[in-house]
């Protein structure tokens, strides 16, 4: 086994047990510093896939700039505690109605997921010639990608107004 | 030997515990925290394919989505914060004005 495979299964781990007690903690800033150490692993798995670009950027945008904006409106509010009519002893999985059935919908793809993938014909390792320069993605965004990012800049422009205008108070 | 299956799979995974954090959490904040846990297992699988294929097109798009990540986390928390102060509260059953 070697490093590489170490490597994947140790990320993988992280990613997977992080986002389970993201979901799995009452208290919402857990919820965001487990979400960053999930991002953190994810990083890795990028660095291993020959991605180092998309690794720096995750760690920047995602846990640098997205995360701290949900901090950020999780102290702001102070509301940490889960405010629900289910009994608190309850766990989740269990509660009634459309709780249960949203659960055993994720476990159906989960299953249906893997067995399409185990199903599938079998897939080599990664062939050589990976795109990793900065250099590469940079030309590629500039000339083919060129009208996406513009559109961009202009989703960026809607987001930033429409967050100001929502989160503004009413004048009285 | 990781294959991109195994990719493809921890992807599922992940994109599995956020849908299921999406339907079984009764708060705001989690369900937004989940919607950002099913982008990233979607980055992963473009990442995954754009090395399998050898482009590099499969990285420029997670940079759209991490801009559309980050445009939804904007006006979402937007959007939260006016609700809380409607109703002092981020549990969704309790925002029913439009309900049928």
């Amino acid at each position: 086994m070697g490093a590489d495979t170490t490597l994947f299964y140790v990320f993988g781990a992280i990613a997977i047990v992080a986002s389970l007690l993201v979901i799995a903690q009452r208290n919402p800033i857990y919820s965001v510093l487990l979400l960053i150490a999930s991002f953190g692993a994810l990083s890795g798995l990028y660095v291993l896939l020959d991605a180092p670009f998309v690794a720096v950027t995750q760690i920047i945008v995602y846990a640098g700039a997205i995360m701290v904006l949900f901090l950020f409106v999780v102290m702001l509010l102070n509301a940490p505690h889960e405010d629900t009519e289910y009994d608190e002893r309850v766990h989740p999985l269990l509660r009634p109605g459309p709780m249960r059935f949203g659960a055993a919908l994720a476990v159906v793809l989960v299953v249906e997921l893997g067995w399409a993938l185990t199903k599938g014909g079998e897939s080599g390792a990664f062939a050589g010639g990976a795109v990793s320069s900065v250099a590469a993605i940079g030309q590629l965004l500039f000339t083919d990608y060129a009208f996406p990012f513009e559109v961009t800049s202009v989703l960026i422009l809607v987001a930033m107004v429409g967050a100001v205008i929502l989160a503004r108070r009413e004048p009285r | 030997m990781v294959t991109l299956s195994h990719y493809l799979m921890l992807s599922a995974i992940l994109f599995s515990i956020g849908s299921a954090g999406v339907f079984v959490r009764r708060n705001l904040i989690t369900i937004l925290l989940s919607i950002e846990i099913m982008l990233n297992a979607v980055n992963l699988t473009f990442v995954a394919f754009g090395r399998a294929l050898g482009s590099a097109d499969g990285q420029i798009i997670v940079f759209f989505v991490m801009t559309v990540a980050a445009a939804e986390a904007a006006v979402g928390l937007a959007i939260v914060i006016g609700l809380f102060r409607h109703r002092e509260s981020l549990n969704p059953d309790s925002f029913t004005l439009l309900k049928w």
